[in-house]
């Protein structure tokens, strides 16, 4: 299939941007959206032209690089799916396909496609974690565990650390993304010991980093490719709520 | 301080608009179901209701707290919308609202139209009721009533104040049941029904509020 891309470029994070227009007229249905980027910089760099720079790391839908907007969707059309794990047969010959790089103040853009998602790290490491070896898996088996709690904390533990949910909010709000982290570890014996504390720093730090507000709007949930819900989000304002009234 | 620490952070902040937004709620329903007393055409009733709620001390405290959570709720709310802006920084080019409603994406700007319509509100009736009309001599009752009918019997009062009903509705439409997301309410079972309360709610304060405007116009021109 032919395509029309239109694709944004900055040098780096001083640069103003613009929009580049290509014409890609070898583009297979089985391609994957990366193997098509692939592609476009294959012929970018035989032509001596500067390649479109984006992130990648696994495709396999597990590792969260692929950022970028695509028509005004994190991670493309489709739902509950990556930008690596989503496939041309998607789209139609003739297609105007834009692709944007996440906007927001906390992940500025380093080049083209590609932001600098950091400030996500640092909320992690103000206590996306467990102080203690917790063990082997074997540990962890021998603790019961309801299913039913087992299960939510395994739902909230399936975010990726993308950032499509930031991506997607009209205030810029990691709140999806902080409450997916401090719900999975709250939610299991082993994390709950330091739940108070954690839930603290790290919404201290998310709102350090500069993030914004979060106005239930709902925009992130439906653009989550792990499916992360809202439930996590209320889960976080009550624990944050508790934690900051009965903390010493 | 860990009271300034929690009311400042960004949950905490979220946590006062959906207090003072769940108190106005409240005093939606007084206010409508005081208003309600307009549809008799005789107006004493009304009258005598509307020196009641200005001249009762317990009353007239209360009223002060709800300016007080009006300006806070406006107030913060701006804040918050600037705040927000920032941290989005620049739009995309193409943009999608996929599972966002209108309202969701816009109650900043809802907010700010209820405002002016409550500042014209204020200016127009409790205005009047304290400093432009002159209370009868022997009873002491203002007649608001006739300032009220005066003001319905002009079609485009009737349909700016209608607009801003609807204006009223989408804005409590999002914003009941977001309240209770962010104070931590969420659950199964009963989020459904909040969310479904929230709606008969906006309807209900809608149309209640703009049956009155209509059906005085319609007695003015009969
Ligand atoms: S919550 Fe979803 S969208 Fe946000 S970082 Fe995690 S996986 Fe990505
Ligand atoms: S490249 Fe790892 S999730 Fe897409």
């Amino acid at each position: 299939m032919k395509l029309t891309l239109e694709i944004w470029r900055q040098k780096n994070a001083a640069d103003g941007g613009h929009f580049d227009i290509f014409q890609l007229d070898d583009v297979t249905d089985d391609m994957s959206f990366l193997e098509m980027l692939d592609v476009l910089n294959d012929k970018l760099l035989r032509d001596k032209k500067d390649p479109v720079a984006f992130e990648h790391d696994c495709r396999e839908g597990i590792c969260g690089a692929c950022s970028m907007v695509i028509d005004g969707q994190p991670h493309g059309p489709m739902q509950e799916t990556t930008t690596c794990q989503l496939h041309m047969r998607k789209f139609k010959d003739g297609d105007t396909i834009t692709i944007e790089p996440f906007r927001a103040r906390a992940f500025p853009i380093i080049k083209d496609l590609v932001v600098d998602r950091s400030s996500f790290d640092r909320i992690i490491q103000s206590g996306g974690y467990i102080s203690v070896n917790t063990g082997q898996a074997q540990d962890g088996n021998a603790i019961p565990i309801e299913k039913e709690q087992s299960q939510k904390a395994f739902d909230a533990a399936t975010c990726i650390g993308c950032g499509a949910c930031v991506a997607a909010c009209p205030n810029g709000s990691a709140m999806l993304f902080t409450s997916a982290k401090v719900s999975h570890l709250a939610l299991l014996p082993q994390g709950e010991v330091e739940h108070s504390k954690r839930v603290r720093n790290m919404v201290n730090q998310m709102d350090a980093e500069g993030f914004g507000m979060c106005s239930n709007t709902g925009a992130c949930e439906v653009e989550c490719p792990k499916g992360i819900s809202l439930e996590n989000i209320a889960r976080m304002n009550r624990a944050y709520l508790g934690a900051s009234v009965a903390a010493e | 301080m860990w009271l300034i620490n929690l009311l400042t952070s960004s949950i905490g902040k979220k946590v006062i608009m959906s207090l003072t937004g769940l108190f106005l709620c409240s005093f939606l329903v007084i206010h409508l179901l005081g208003n309600l007393q307009l549809l008799s055409a005789d107006g004493t009733a009304f009258n005598e209701y509307a020196k009641f709620m200005t001249s009762f001390a317990p009353i007239k405290i209360i009223s002060y707290g709800l300016y007080a959570m009006i300006l806070l709720h406006a107030v913060l709310g701006i804040a918050l919308w600037s705040q927000n802006k920032k941290a989005k920084g620049s739009k995309y080019k193409v943009r999608t609202t996929q599972n966002t409603t209108f309202a969701g994406r816009n109650m900043a700007l809802l907010g700010a139209i209820m405002f002016v319509f409550i500042v014209w509100h204020m200016s127009k009736f409790w205005a009047a009721m304290k400093f432009r009309l002159d209370p009868d001599a022997t009873t002491g009752v203002v007649d608001l009533y006739s300032e009220v009918s005066g003001a319905f019997s002009h079609l485009w009062v009737v349909a700016l104040y209608v607009f801003s009903m609807v204006v009223i509705g989408l804005h409590l439409h999002h914003g009941f049941q977001s309240a209770f997301q962010t104070l931590g309410l969420n659950h199964k079972k009963y989020t459904p029904l909040i969310k479904g309360f929230g709606t008969g709610f906006s309807i209900l304060i809608t149309i209640g509020f703009s049956i009155i405007p209509i059906w005085m116009y319609i007695q003015s021109i009969s």
